[in-house]
């Protein structure tokens, strides 16, 4: 009998196949999960019968096209799902980082699932959300302690739809005085994200990007020649996504500020900052975290997210409306903000989140956020070391440039001798039950790697990975094909990626899908 | 049954093992041997046609005697027909009048292999109306007409052939003095451009929302650029496909490598030489419209000597225009951009930082150095 060896690091893994069809394809005309009871008569003898009152212009004329599948079919359908994919719960999910995975405890999830929260509605009278409103304004007073800033709001999505107001307020600060014409330009770094630039783009600004030094950091030279009259903001990532952190930054908003525009902090990388630099100390007049990465709330395919915008007490009448405030008896949602941009989600954004954002919080309390950015430095100092122990890999600008949480990798040199890519790596390493994000804009890096320990994973975890991918570099200097034709294990081999590019081969919905695809 | 041409510079690369930086020249060339050189490019033309190998049969290679590359068609037993002859000795001409001779006969594609010279070489013989792809073998590679290896360029010409439809690009065929090199002195020139076959997946990673590709970064700048101009302005326009894209998007002719002047967005003259543009400049305002070279990123001096430091001098640093796709700026891996112009003096004064138009409404501020 062959002994199962188990003191490799590098694991041995397979994904779940299942020839599953789409939920489309498994309806069947009549079968029904869920039968909705009618309602009592005493109720509609209240409100009618809840059609109609709805104007028949916005009634559909037939049934939607939803599925029609028993319970039990639905369960194994998703729990099939579940197994094709590389989830966060079952993996080192180093690659992708804060992005959404790190570690989200469970208790958190049970507790925003709590009756009381999901039946929730935005319309209840203020009595019956006391809870809820308290819980979001004593988040607000957090976010404070760990910022500077003054007030938050909680209604920006976070990431693109939080910079975006930022952009936002912005352009009504200096709407109001009189200079929103003269001031069409906003300056961001290199490698901030690219929402950084794009939002702002959106509201008609001009964008002037700066470029690194040879540290790593942004050229101060080039950012002086950039900033003038015409500047009405600077929106920065600190660190950056190379990892490194600008300590010049109050010179550079210092700059700023004389010259009449706002600094805007997108604190997207905040996890290892907490208790160690604060976004007003640092000269900036609003910031916003993602709740969904720093604060251990996933939002898990693109929603709900939740992010908190915060500014300084003379910027507290441009956001977005209603805050909630307490006035030492009960909270309430403070409408006037003469200034405010509006609405930019609805209501309160994602409570739920919010609520998520607060356990975790409390549950580390001010020295465990400091603990957390501690580790989470350890952590990617530890990975930066021992993976550069393999010959080939580096990281670009100085290497004993201290990078904060994350580092963005070059294989450039593997790439050269072997011909393996950094996309490459993304698909192998699936072969062994791993993940590798694959963004890492803009592409200025010659192939690059971005990797975010974060604080979650242990020395274990963090030696599996590092062996994990010092294996496969072995394999791209002794059988690159391996690599070339990867990934092996996987549900769905190699994808045709050129119809990303091709709108005639998007397929955003099943109808689209069935139209596309009709045999003429 | 594809027909493509295949020329093998078989001494490209010679000079660089030996630390000549280069082998231009037939003296060169004699050195490197004298130190030992050895040829490097038939070898290299063998792991790239090896790619072509699963589709042998529906393939004729028209190409060139003995280690042109007869004898490597003959080593991987492809169906070849020798079209040119050449000497033992080989020189640009051989890769000249082979590439005519190919372009003649209405090859599918044209895969030669070398380095900047010899892109430089086909260039000459056949400008943009053959689609080509470049095996690297050569000590200098500006040009990026070329794979990244050899093995690339072989599956690159590979998918080309299966896949007709494949991306068409025109990409710059650059050259440095090789002589001033040896002497640590970068110079570069434009030469032209070169049809190449473009498989954006290679060049780097992804993820959804892909970022522009060249031709639509060159697009929004001119879409930019239009949005923005000024009435009884001349805007001198300098060569290259970047700024051809303004000319292209007001549906106006141009001369990609020569320089244009238009006014209130009509032609006022092709192709202008330095006194041209200074005639028509008279007493008018003019802003100069210039785009980087690939590789070392020469603004001024290199490919456009038309617009001299006079012309600079009328114009004035404040209505210089620079626009750039963003790729070339990543190619520059942080070096400054530069100018080299006949006049040191100004040179300098043109030095700091400008504001590189990437996009529509996209700058980056980027620094320009004198080029000595």
């Amino acid at each position: 009998m062959k002994r199962i060896v188990r003191n490799s690091k590098v694991r041995d893994f397979h994904q779940a196949r299942w020839n599953e069809p789409i939920i489309f394809e498994l309806s069947r005309k009549g079968e029904r999960g869920v039968l909705v009871p009618k309602a009592e008569a005493d109720i509609v003898k209240q409100v009618g019968d809840g059609l109609s009152k709805i104007p028949s212009k916005m009634r559909r004329n037939g049934l939607p096209n939803l599925p029609e599948i028993n319970q039990k079919r639905v369960l194994m359908h998703y729990l099939r799902l579940s197994q094709e994919t590389l989830g966060g719960d079952v993996n080192i999910e180093i690659g992708q980082g804060t992005c959404t995975v790190k570690y989200n405890p469970k208790i958190n999830d049970k507790i925003a699932n709590n009756e009381k929260m999901t039946a929730l509605h935005p319309l209840q009278d203020k009595s019956t959300v006391q809870g809820i409103l308290e819980i979001i304004y004593k988040t607000d007073l957090m976010m404070r302690e760990i910022s500077g800033m003054k007030y938050f709001s909680f209604q920006p999505g976070g990431g693109s739809q939080a910079t975006m107001s930022m952009a936002s307020i912005v352009r009504m600060y200096h709407r109001l005085r009189g200079e929103e014409d003269k001031r069409d330009e906003i300056i961001t770094t290199v490698y901030s994200h690219p929402s950084d630039a794009a939002a702002p783009a959106l509201k008609g600004y001009k964008i002037i990007t700066i470029m690194t030094d040879e540290n790593g950091q942004p050229d101060y030279e080039a950012f002086k020649a950039a900033v003038s009259e015409r500047t009405a903001a600077f929106v920065v990532a600190n660190p950056e996504d190379t990892g490194i952190f600008n300590p010049r930054i109050k010179e550079f908003t210092d700059l700023i500020t004389k010259a009449g525009g706002l600094n805007c902090y997108d604190q997207a990388n905040a996890n290892g900052l907490f208790g160690i630099a604060r976004a007003k100390e640092a000269g900036f007049h609003m910031c916003y975290f993602n709740l969904h990465k720093s604060f251990g709330t996933p939002h898990g395919c693109g929603g709900p997210g939740s992010g908190a915008l915060g500014v300084i007490e003379e910027l507290r009448d441009y956001l977005p409306k209603p805050l909630v405030e307490f006035d030492g008896d009960k909270y309430f949602l403070d409408y006037d903000l003469k200034n405010s941009i509006g609405k930019v989600k609805s209501f309160q954004g994602s409570p739920q989140v919010v609520l998520k954002a607060y356990a975790w919080i409390m549950s580390l309390g001010a020295e465990g956020l400091y603990e957390v950015a501690k580790i989470a430095s350890l952590n990617n100092i530890y990975l930066i070391n021992k993976l550069l122990e393999y010959k080939g890999l580096t990281v670009p600008y100085k290497v004993d440039t201290q990078r904060i949480e994350q580092a963005r990798y070059t294989m450039e040199e593997i790439t050269k001798d072997t011909g393996i890519t950094s996309g490459d790596l993304a698909r192998r390493i699936m072969d062994f039950g791993m993940h590798i994000w694959s963004s890492h804009h803009p592409y200025y890096i010659p192939e690059p790697l971005t990797l975010e320990p974060t604080e979650t994973p242990s020395k274990d975890d963090l030696d599996e990975y590092i062996k994990t991918i010092h294996h496969i570099f072995d394999e791209a200097y002794e059988n690159p094909e391996i690599i070339h034709n990867a990934p092996h294990n996987s549900t769905i081999h190699q994808v045709d990626e050129t119809s990303l590019d091709d709108p005639e081969k998007w397929c955003p919905t099943w109808r689209v899908y069935l139209r596309k695809t009709k045999e003429d | 049954m594809k027909i493509i041409g295949l020329i093998i510079n078989p001494i490209a690369g010679m000079g660089g093992r030996v630390g000549l930086k280069g082998t231009d020249g037939i003296e060169t060339l004699n050195k490197a041997i004298q130190l030992g050189a050895i040829k490097e490019a038939p070898n290299k033309a063998i792991k790239a046609l090896r790619k072509l190998e699963p589709i042998k049969k529906e393939l004729l290679i028209l190409t060139s005697s003995s280690d042109m590359g007869e004898n490597q068609c003959r080593t991987l037993g492809f169906n070849y027909e020798i079209v040119h002859k050449s000497n033992n000795i080989t020189g640009f001409l051989d890769t000249l009048n082979a590439a005519k001779i190919m372009e003649e006969r209405g090859v599918d594609l044209i895969i030669f292999v070398g380095g900047d010279g010899t892109a430089r070489d086909i260039y000459n013989a056949v400008e943009n109306r053959v689609v080509t792809v470049g095996i690297p073998a050569g000590v200098k590679i500006h040009s990026p007409v070329y794979g990244n290896t050899p093995e690339l360029a072989g599956e690159l010409a590979l998918m080309y052939l299966k896949d007709s439809s494949l991306h068409i690009k025109e990409e710059e065929v650059v050259d440095i003095d090789e002589e001033a090199f040896r002497n640590n002195q970068v110079r570069t020139e434009l030469f032209g451009y070169l049809k190449v076959p473009y498989k954006k997946e290679w060049l780097q990673n992804k993820k959804a929302p892909t970022p522009l590709g060249e031709e639509e970064s060159q697009k929004a700048i001119a879409l930019d650029i239009i949005d923005n101009m000024v009435e009884e302005v001349y805007y001198i326009i300098g060569p290259g496909t970047t700024t051809r894209a303004i000319m292209d998007q007001l549906i106006l002719p141009n001369s990609l490598l020569g320089v244009d002047i238009i006014k209130n967005k009509s032609i006022v003259k092709l192709d202008c030489n330095e006194k041209d543009i200074l005639n028509i400049l008279g007493n008018g305002t003019g802003k100069l419209i210039i785009t980087p070279t690939g590789g070392q990123g020469y603004l001024l001096g290199r490919g456009n000597q038309q617009i001299s430091s006079k012309v600079i001098e009328k114009i004035k640093k404040d209505n210089i225009i620079i626009i750039s796709p963003n790729s070339k700026i990543i190619e520059l891996k942080g070096n400054p951009l530069l100018i080299y112009t006949d006049n040191e003096a100004l040179d300098k004064s043109l030095q700091g930082y400008y504001r590189i138009k990437i996009g529509y409404g996209m700058n980056i501020m980027y620094k320009v150095s004198v080029g000595y």
